[in-house]
């Protein structure tokens, strides 16, 4: 086949190896897991989703980096500044909770994670004023500079270190967690929230002072990576996913969990990289490869087997927390009138608008249908997914596929969204069999899992470079027709979702959220209606998916990648996800916000994040649910 | 009631279209659209952006252009390609710009190639270094200015075959360009030396390389002579790991892009000596056209280039250039005047070629070395970018026909 000769080594795999790699492996693990059983604290106790967790150890890094610039070398130096930069991302992590986190207890679920998302985007333009662009690489640690020589092969002192720190610090929280009062407070907590605050425990102080532990932890796992990696401005979300998926895979609240996962994850990517690549039967096979999506492979392995994680539990749930959500009353005429009239003024708008207009309108639209597919299952269904964008990217990458390879563009179209919807059928079954954070992990997962597949298949999917040329059928290139196509596409997907959850089918999904064991008694198949809802939902998404790969004539694996997953959950929830215009809203503001904002200053992350923070703190309950309440309110006082 | 609730949302959606639609544009200047991933690679796009700013201000400090003043309006891609679009549209419709330039990251490059066909608009690709931009997947519309990753591994391959080791292990970027420089390394080397082999072969995760566990396999697998693609941080975390447990000991390393400020700045005192790269070492080249540039850089800027500043200022001189030959912002003439276009630019002259848009700017191949606690390119050459490239056939054989 090839005009050179090739040959791989068979793997080279004696004993000695894989014992060295096996340390290799636990000395990763150790730094996972440092940062992983911050965000479990976190979570067991406050139930926050804490998107930031990955920017607290970020900042750990940075600050131990000039701390030891300004403090020498020395051996005090140099560990001062690494528990020094531990502890000011510990306190920085109290404020944190106290100045914001404590404002968003009472809000629905899930919106401290847009708070901590907005976090994210202040915090990565904070460092890149403060340390500038370019990467810092810290040195190596006084007293460990060198290396041990293991079985014949040089092994860092440094990452012996790690290896013996891991377990220490495993066995210090298990002493504070089962010795002290203090621990005793948080396992209660963790258990049952509302029984440990009804027993009078003082929650707003055990709150932060978890927070403040939880993020001490993320800082001094930053902290103590700089004698083995440079402090770069993307570190805070490639270890998030990471950490995220020690958390889940361990059972969230459990720390030997945590612990646990972090070594079979580090061990496990460890062995892959060893074996390296392997042929076999004429194939090729790269385990090195194989790193790119490891860790999601063994989190949806052990959530398939195990819904909770290895050592977690049932996750009681969670009381009198936040507002019970009313149940959705059918739209009133005037809410009506006003959506007519909104999607009058949309078909009259190219009369009047420029070019540019029609086209930030099209992604507009394009968003908003990915969100009210979203929020279909997010809401009325309870299941939250943070892998949406993997049936947005379906249904984008079929319609790629499909006229490139064969159909004309209006039948690529059609077709594409059945490709989404029968992804969602297939991740979907999984999926509903859990519950709460470890459904979203696991729809997570399979996002990651189907991003990698696209990402590494070149010969088909065009791997990381995507595949260009999608643009649409003569008739359809105009910005104008196109926008319409749009409107009438993704509008009617939106209205056919609004309409299908006043149909029995979407009354059935509501009561299974509501109350699951009711539904059931009243002999609703509660797992069947969540997973038709779920490949519907997915469907749409691909419908959202295809308009975009024509709008923009292009495609890449970012379509389904997390971020794009990340960006459906806030525009959900800046909208509000307790009304179903909420999506609408938040994906346009959302939309809108990105094109404007980044227009206006340098530091726009920062800008575009301290408005989503205000929008939180201003309405809680979303930007389509503070205007109902307001409507509300003008009505009973016209009533009474 | 409903009426006046109509009559409002009516309002409101034409405020929303005012606000909307932007001012018209003024004719009396020539406007540039510039876009790029500045929050996604700030490492190399702070310096680049340096660079063509230093460049606008000379071409207006000398009249600007066809007697106009020249703008640039520079936007933020938010590093996807669908936001790329979006923006580019943007620059296209609402600022009215005469041409586009930019982009750093080669899946956004190509998007936005392809829309630039779509709307037929010149491009001038800066950074995106993927081979299909100007091969399998070029247009008319677009041109690319740096040399590609066929082109910077094509200058390391008679390096490495001179020393005709026979057992190399790789390691790569697992995303294009790491896969496209992996393969062209083996196919130019085998081709230059009968024999080789490739024993082994390590691709972690852009920005994720797990490096003690990749260096050890490296080790185990005993090889002759490594070849890498690795940059940023995870360059920084191979070679550390890689000093530590010996690897590059009597091991010639051949890496790709190592020898740029961006990424051997940041390795300081830990610099491999001996390792062979393609690079910039600007604090060494003495011809006149570099010592201007370095001069008017520092007198701007109060810092040193990097080599995205280099990247940078060519792009605007090459946008620059092909206005002043056209004679006009028309997007054919442009295209025609690029085509075999000459340019002076701090690297020395090159050419944009006419067979392919690919400029024949070329790269510094040298060896890196510690002096003063700081990494430094030794026994540096340049090599000219048009020496490095295939035959015309091959390469008529791979674009698409036009």
């Amino acid at each position: 086949m090839s005009a050179f000769q090739e040959r791989q080594n068979e793997p080279d795999l004696s004993l000695s190896a894989i014992f060295v790699q096996l340390l290799n492996g636990l000395a990763a693990a150790s730094s996972l897991f440092l940062v992983a059983a911050g965000l479990s604290l976190i979570f067991g106790v406050t139930r926050i989703v804490n998107f930031a967790h990955g920017s607290l150890y970020m900042l750990g890094t940075y600050t131990a980096y000039s701390l030891v610039q300004w403090f020498g070398g020395g051996i005090f130096g140099f560990w001062g500044a690494v528990l020094l930069a531990g502890l000011s991302v510990g306190l920085f992590g109290a404020l944190v909770e106290r100045l914001l986190l404590r404002r968003l207890y009472h809000a629905p679920e899930l919106l401290q994670l847009l708070a901590t998302f907005a976090l994210v985007l202040v915090i990565r333009d904070f460092a890149l004023w403060a340390w500038g662009p370019e990467d810092l690489l810290g040195p190596r640690a006084p007293g460990l500079e060198g290396a041990v020589a293991i079985l014949g092969r040089r092994v860092p002192e440094y990452d012996l270190f790690l290896i013996v720190l891991g377990p220490v610090v495993l066995g210090l929280l298990w002493l504070l967690l089962t010795r002290t009062r203090w621990g005793t407070l948080v396992r209660a907590a963790t258990e049952d929230r509302e029984m440990a605050g009804a027993l009078g425990v003082n929650q707003a102080w055990l709150f932060t002072s978890v927070f403040a532990l939880g993020s001490f932890l993320a800082g001094l796992g930053g902290a103590i990576q700089i004698p083995r990696e440079p402090a770069v401005l993307t570190m805070d979300l490639s270890i998030l996913s990471d950490v995220f998926v020690v958390v889940v895979v361990g059972g969230m609240g459990s720390i030997p969990g945590a612990f646990l996962a972090a070594v079979i994850i580090g061990v496990l990517k460890a062995m892959c990289i060893g074996i390296g690549n392997v042929s076999a039967f004429g194939m090729e096979f790269s385990f090195s490869k194989l790193t790119l999506v490891v860790e999601f492979i063994v989190m949806a392995v052990v959530l398939v087997i195990r819904p909770w994680g290895l050592f977690g539990r049932a996750q009681g749930v969670p009381r009198g927390t936040a507002s019970v959500e009313p149940p959705l009353s059918l739209p009133s005429p005037g809410m009506l009138k006003a959506l007519a009239a909104a999607l009058l003024a949309l078909t009259l708008l190219p009369l009047v608008s420029d070019r540019y207009t029609l086209v930030l309108l099209t992604d507009i639209l394009v968003f908003a249908l990915f969100a009210v597919s979203l929020h279909f299952i997010m809401g009325p269904a309870g299941m939250h997914s943070f892998g949406h964008a993997a049936y947005f990217g379906l249904g984008a990458y079929a319609a790629a596929l499909l006229f490139k390879y064969a159909l004309p563009m209006e039948l690529a179209l059609l077709l594409a969204p059945l490709a989404a919807g029968l992804g969602a059928l297939v991740f979907g079954w999984f999926c509903v069999r859990l519950s709460g954070v470890y459904l979203a992990m696991l729809t997570l997962a399979f996002a990651q899992i189907a991003w990698s597949v696209v990402y590494q298949w070149d010969a088909f999917t065009g791997g990381s470079n995507g595949l260009v040329g999608v643009w649409p059928a003569q008739w359809l290139s105009g910005k104008t027709a196109f926008y319409y196509l749009a409107l009438v596409l993704c509008a009617g997907g939106a209205l056919i979702l609004w309409r299908i959850l006043y149909s029995p089918f979407g009354y059935a999904l509501r009561a299974g959220r509501d109350s699951p064991l009711r539904a059931d008694a009243i002999g609703i198949d509660v797992r069947r209606q969540q997973w038709l809802g779920f490949a519907l939902a997915g469907l749409f998404a691909g419908v959202a998916g295809a308009v975009y790969a024509f709008s923009k004539g292009s495609i890449s694996p970012d379509t389904l990648s997390i971020p794009r997953s990340v960006d459906g959950l806030v525009m959900v929830l800046m909208g509000g996800i307790q009304t179903l215009t909420g999506a609408v809203a938040g994906a346009a503001v959302f939309t809108w916000l990105q094109d404007t904002v980044a227009r206006q200053t340098e530091f726009w992350r920062a800008l575009l994040g301290g408005i989503i923070l205000f929008l939180v703190l201003v309405f809680p309950q979303g930007i389509a649910g503070f205007l109902r309440e307001r409507w509300e309110a003008r009505a009973g006082k016209r009533q009474s | 009631m409903t009426a006046r609730r109509t009559f409002l949302l009516g309002t409101i959606t034409l405020a929303i279209a005012a606000v909307f639609s932007g001012p018209a544009a003024a004719q009396n200047t020539i406007k540039i659209g510039e876009m790029n991933s500045y929050k996604n690679f700030p490492a190399f796009l702070e310096p680049y952006k340096k660079g063509w700013e230093l460049a606008l201000d000379e071409i207006n400090k000398s009249g600007g252009l066809l007697g106009k003043k020249v703008e640039v309006i520079s936007r933020d891609d938010s590093g996807t390609p669908g936001d790329a679009v979006r923006t580019a549209e943007e620059l296209l419709s609402r600022e009215n710009v005469s041409l586009l330039m930019g982009c750093f990251a080669s899946h956004v490059g190509l998007a936005v190639s392809d829309f630039a066909k779509q709307r037929k608009t010149l491009f001038i690709a800066a950074e995106p270094l993927t081979d299909q931009i100007v091969w399998n997947k070029g247009n008319h519309y677009t041109f690319r200015l740096r040399p590609s990753t066929y082109m910077q591994v094509a200058m390391l391959v008679p390096e490495a075959a001179k020393l005709n080791k026979k057992r190399w292990a790789i390691v790569y970027p697992n995303y294009e360009y790491g896969q496209s420089a992996t393969a062209g390394f083996k196919k130019l080397l085998a081709a230059k030396q009968p024999g080789v082999e490739f024993i082994a072969e390590q691709a972690p995760a852009l920005g994720k390389i797990e490096a003690g566990a990749v260096v050890q396999a490296l080790i185990d697998a005993k090889p002759d002579a490594i070849f890498s693609s690795l940059f940023g941080a995870d360059l920084q975390k191979f070679v550390r790991e890689g000093t530590q447990r010996g690897l590059f000991k009597d091991r010639p390393v051949f890496n790709l892009l190592a020898g740029e400020p961006e990424y051997l700045d940041p390795l300081k005192d830990e610099t491999p000596a001996g390792w062979y790269v393609t690079g910039y070492p600007w604090e060494q080249i003495n011809t006149p056209e570099h010592s201007k540039f370095l001069a008017a850089y520092r007198a701007k800027w109060n810092d040193y280039p990097r080599l995205g500043s280099i990247v940078g200022y060519s792009t605007m001189m090459s946008a620059a250039e092909a206005i002043k030959k056209a004679g006009s912002v028309d997007t054919e003439k442009m295209i025609a005047a690029m085509k075999g276009m000459q340019m002076d630019s701090p690297l020395g002259k090159f050419s944009y070629r006419a067979l392919d848009h690919q400029s024949t700017m070329g790269a510094y191949v040298g060896r890196l070395a510690l002096k003063d606690g700081k990494g430094v390119m030794v026994d540096w050459k340049y090599a000219d970018g048009a020496g490095y490239l295939p035959s015309d056939a091959e390469v008529k054989a791979m674009r698409p026909a036009e």
